[in-house]
């Protein structure tokens, strides 16, 4: 009886709820930290780009308008089903990242911990961002956070799951869309959490994931009109002012991160970046 | 391509209780915030020099001098007359004022005593002022000022019918005193401060309009608040409105509250900027007032002297 | 006919100097750019001569905020705020003197000036003075610490009031100032260093520069500030991103607008009227949350723009000194020339044009408030912001076309609701993606309310707790 052949498993990206290829075609190696090959991910284009953003703006309207409560069981739910996957993932991940599986598993416990972490925002923040105003005027006032929409993300480089569980969860917490650029030499753990999101009752285009050469792609999303905001937390500190310069055509919302460990509270420090403030008036009279 | 809405003929709004609940309740609301916003800019308007002059003298010429205690005599009726005619026996450029006001069984007193004078003599009737009597009683208390010579009618609508809902019965009742008018002029007063809110200080005006008051009338005067600058405001945009509608201008009178010089020329403002310039005389605006007419006076001696006047150099009357 | 006799303002109240110098570190001096006329646009006479700011100044200025700033810092809350509470009442008691200087200035009627620039400019110091103490519990971290020194830039429209809202919660967070007025209306600004100086506000806290363009491309670049906030024009906003990109400096914008004023059929339509009034014709409509698009149901477009019309009637347009005015003088030639080059196009692209017959002072900027119907949303009288007197009324049908034609634009500034409809009220607001919302009203502000775009038209917020955010290192 001969040993069975395993199955193995076509990395590619996630756009609008589905698995395409790249539109180009285009593959990469992809290695562990010691230059074993592990697979070929796609590559994607700037055409990839732009297919993920006009995924991510179509499904903005719903996710955003979605009940708190509803984004938080869902964001639950992807907690859920990572658990379900942990030793997949913490596989994954010491391949990616090297380590000793142990070390791996913590990251992905650590990782489901943050969603779990996430997960209970989205019925709290406009309780902790948002405020009424006491005007000098018959008028009731309040002011409440709301999503900013599309969101480019260029995930870490270094922390292939916790890294981009941490950026990415925040920022559909809130009600935004999200366009992610995975890290560029680990990107297998982001393909992997993309079924996971499949799987979630998370809704087509809320998150897309595109794996590729950062540096390809982020001026792309960086330059996109219809980006609201960037995340440039996985670009190289040579490429942000380039980057911030073209976010600037249509006045995007920069986010460059402080230095900190994954590990880490996160605290709310991303939650608000993405979020727009707004303020509604009403008289009161009878 | 423009929609328009044709609104049906106003005598098709008042066919039933049920049309004419229609078109009240379909008539714009009113922000209370926003119209007491718009009343309180207009009341920053700066007034002065000539202008102020010509205010005054108009205001003058639209008080409706008024006495409704129940202490009135002939003898206080009669002296207050005196000062209708000629409200500043120093100096006979101050104008006289539109009326005097005074219940039914004073009417004949005050004809006698302004026979001649072009001022007018008003009435308070249909069981002023809470209007509650058989409209029997009130329309007779109608016939009764008329047959006295009044000119002009200041009736009370149904305050209680009119919050209940009882729309035609006080549309009814208004037809049915203004049938008794005959050439006198109708006043109706809707005593705004007991209808609370200026969406139905809107509708009560629409009201009277439709059934054919002459004026409408902000209060009587025995309740408060009685005119108040955002209630005037509405009114204002009612006759204004109205006559946009039906080609007929009709007047607003402020009674209540309106003592001092400034408040009425802030008045003026509003009806030059609500209603507009053809509003500013007293066949379409009076004042319903008694100390004010005081203050006028002493507000046209000031402008004409340079110094402040006295209550003393001013009638009591 | 009752005619309004004339009811000016004396324009000594404004106790106006033949010369203005900039303040830096603690001191009035002459700077070392050019000395500039400013002139009052409402008849194109000179009203002082100012002395403007080099590069240089700017540096020297920024040396002294960068060496008072550790000291205020230190200064424990509730003594800053002394500080503050001190300028709120010198603006109100100086507060008709800086009316009149204001309306001189900028042309503006006296009415606002009196009536919302200065006081709201007072009520802003009032409110971020009562912060400086509790800013440990302002829901920004146990130990929320200030930006460092902050460069401020500041537009011609509201020049006193802007200032306000810039310094105010910059120095109650422990930040000191670098500020930049515009060119064409510095003096309210110079007057707000003095009320700095007698209130003993410790010298280099606070420094104000007057200048242009090439003042303010300096305070942009100055590596020795930590922040830069900027209200103005979304152009000059985006190149100042541009000039930040990389540099790791704060930086807030509050840029330009194209604000929708909805009005559903069962709108309260009197209220309305006022309301589409006061959103474009304040302040010559030369606001940056203007409400320069009317989006009317088209069921009640006739009755409204009559309406509206008639009630355009009674605006009286002219001296801006004059307690009566409605409508001043248009801020500089350059603006008047950009609303005339705009309000053509809208003829040359098939719009209506309607404009209030009013007699215009011969000299000076003028504009007579204008409305434009049959404007399509594709015309650039419907897509630009104007940053005048001028009205794109615009039709629609049901809610969701409303939504549409409201939400697009790159704008997302403000944006303005009328109906009687509870829920539709609701609903609206929760679908425009503007900053700010007025539902039944229009042009509200308050020192308490966060005030701020969406979109392109800039981050961050100014007022209200959500205002601290922008002058506190929160991360």
């Amino acid at each position: 009886m001969s040993d069975r052949v395993a199955v193995r498993k076509t990395y590619k990206l996630y756009i609008g709820g589905a698995f395409p290829r790249s539109e180009s075609g285009r593959s990469y190696p992809v290695s562990t930290p010691k230059g074993e090959l592990l697979a070929h991910a796609a590559q994607a284009s700037r055409k990839d780009v732009r297919d993920a953003v006009v995924a991510a703006r179509k499904a903005f309207g719903g996710w955003s308008k979605a009940t708190a409560y509803n984004r938080g069981q869902i964001l639950y739910r992807i907690a859920e089903m990572l658990e379900g996957r942990r030793a997949q993932f913490a596989d994954e991940l010491a391949a990616a990242e090297g380590g000793s599986a142990r070390a791996a598993l913590a990251l992905v416990d650590e990782a489901i911990d943050r969603w779990v972490y996430y997960a209970g925002w989205p019925d709290k923040y406009a309780q902790v961002a948002g405020s009424t105003n006491p005007v000098a005027g018959p008028y009731f006032t309040f002011s409440l956070p709301e999503p900013t929409g599309v969101v480019g993300v260029l995930a870490p480089q270094e922390s292939a799951l916790l890294g981009l569980v941490s950026v990415l969860a925040p920022v559909i917490a809130t009600g935004n869309t999200a366009v992610v650029v995975t890290s560029q030499e680990r990107p297998l753990p982001a393909v992997s959490l993309s079924e996971v999101l499949a799987t979630s009752d998370l809704p087509g285009g809320v998150v897309n994931v595109l794996t590729g050469r950062t540096a390809e792609l982020a001026p792309w999303l960086s330059a996109h009109r219809d980006v609201n905001a960037i995340d440039l937390t996985g670009a190289a500190p040579s490429e942000r002012r380039e980057l911030e310069i073209a976010a600037a055509d249509n006045v995007k919302r920069v986010f460059v991160p402080r230095e900190s460990g994954w590990a880490d509270d996160p605290g709310t420090t991303r939650l608000a970046a993405f979020v727009e403030t707004k303020t509604v008036w009403h008289p009161i009279g009878v | 391509m423009t929609v328009t809405f044709e609104r049906p003929p106003l005598s098709d709004v008042t066919r039933d209780d049920a049309s004419l609940r229609r078109f009240l309740h379909g008539l714009p609301g009113v922000d209370q915030v926003g119209a007491e916003g718009r009343a309180a800019a207009l009341a920053t308007r700066s007034i002065k020099t000539t202008a102020k002059a010509w205010a005054i003298d108009t205001a003058i010429s639209m008080v409706d001098l008024t006495t409704l205690e129940g202490a009135d005599t002939p003898g206080k009726v009669a002296s207050m007359c005196v000062k209708a005619r000629r409200p500043d026996p120093g100096d006979p450029s101050a104008p006289p004022v539109a009326a005097v006001c005074v219940y039914p069984d004073l009417v004949g007193t005050a004809v006698d005593a302004l026979r001649g004078s072009g001022v007018q003599v008003a009435s308070v009737a249909t069981a002023f002022p809470s209007g509650r009597a058989a409209l029997a009683t009130k329309l007779q208390d109608v016939r009764d000022a008329v047959a006295a010579g009044a000119t002009e009618i200041d009736m009370v609508i149904d305050r209680g019918a009119f919050l209940a809902g009882r729309y035609l019965q006080v549309f009814d009742e208004i037809v049915a005193t203004k049938n008794e008018c005959g050439t006198a002029h109708l006043k109706v007063i809707l005593e705004t401060g007991e209808l609370a809110t200026l969406d139905n200080a809107r509708r009560a005006s629409w009201l009277a309009l439709l059934a054919g008051g002459d004026f409408i009338k902000t209060s009587t005067g025995k309740v408060m608040p009685a005119a108040t600058p955002p209630v005037a405001l509405v009114m204002l945009q009612a006759v204004r409105d109205f006559a946009h509608l039906s080609g007929e201008r009709r007047g607003v009178k402020l009674a209540g509250g309106i003592r001092s010089s400034k408040e009425a020329v802030r008045y003026l403002v509003m009806v030059n900027e609500v209603a507009g310039d053809p509003w500013l005389t007293p066949d379409l605006f009076r004042f319903g007032a008694s100390s004010l007419l005081n203050d006028l006076l002493q507000q046209r001696h000031k402008l004409s002297t340079g110094n402040y006047d006295g209550p003393d150099y001013v009638s009591v009357d | 006919m009752f005619e309004y006799a004339p009811a000016p303002e004396s324009r000594d109240i404004a106790r106006l100097k033949p010369d203005y110098q900039i303040y830096v570190d603690g001191a009035f001096r002459d700077g070392r750019g050019d000395a500039i006329k400013t002139i009052n646009p409402a008849d194109e006479t000179p009203l002082a001569e100012v002395s403007e700011a080099s590069a240089a100044d700017v540096d020297d200025a920024v040396k002294a905020a960068r060496k008072a700033a550790d000291r205020w810092a230190k200064l424990p809350g509730k003594e800053r705020g002394k500080y503050l509470f001190r300028i709120a009442r010198a603006i109100q008691e100086r507060g008709r003197e800086l009316a009149v200087l204001e309306s001189l200035d900028n042309g503006k009627p006296i009415r606002e000036s009196r009536d919302v620039d200065i006081p709201t400019a007072a009520a802003h110091f009032f409110y971020y003075a009562g912060w400086a103490d509790k800013l440990p519990h302002a829901g920004f971290g146990p130990n929320p610490r200030p930006v460092g020194v902050a460069g401020q830039i500041v537009p011609w429209n509201f020049p006193l009031l802007m200032a306000a809202w810039k310094i105010a919660p910059a120095l109650a967070c422990g930040n000191t100032v670098v500020l930049k007025p515009a060119e064409s209306t510095p003096l309210t600004a110079l007057v707000l260093a003095e009320i700095v100086a007698e209130a003993d506000v410790p010298a280099g806290v606070v420094n104000i520069l007057a200048g242009g363009p090439s003042v303010g491309q300096a305070v942009v670049e100055h590596r020795g500030l930590d922040k830069i906030a900027f209200t103005g024009s979304t152009e000059v906003g985006k190149s100042i991103q541009r000039t930040l990109a990389g540099t790791g400096r704060r930086l807030s914008l509050e840029l330009g607008g194209k604000a929708a004023n909805i009005v559903f059929d069962d709108a309260p339509l009197d209220q309305a009227v006022e309301g589409i009034v006061n959103g474009i014709f304040f302040n010559q409509g030369q606001v940056c949350c203007a409400g320069s698009r009317l989006l009317v149901q088209e069921s009640i477009e006739d009755e409204l723009i009559d309406a509206l019309k008639r009630r355009l009637e009674t605006l009286r347009v002219g001296d801006p000194l004059d307690k009566n005015t409605d409508v001043g003088a248009i801020n500089s030639a350059a603006q008047l020339a950009r609303i005339r080059e705009l309000s053509d196009t809208g003829e040359t692209e098939g719009a209506t044009r309607w404009s209030l017959p009013c007699e215009l002072p011969e000299r000076g900027y003028w504009f007579a408030p204008t409305l434009f119907t049959g404007v399509a949303q594709t015309s650039r009288i419907a897509q630009e912001e104007i940053f005048g007197p001028v009205l794109s009324v615009i039709t629609f049908r049901t809610p969701d076309e409303a939504i549409a034609k409201a939400n697009n634009t790159p704008y997302g500034l403000s944006a303005g609701v009328w109906t009687e409809k509870g829920s539709r009220i609701l609903s609206m607001a929760n679908r425009l993606r503007a900053g700010v919302v007025w539902a039944n009203t229009f042009n509200r502000f308050d020192p308490t309310a966060p005030f701020g775009g969406y979109k392109e038209s800039g981050f961050g917020r100014e007022g209200g707790r959500h205002g601290l955010e922008a002058y506190l290192d929160v991360s």
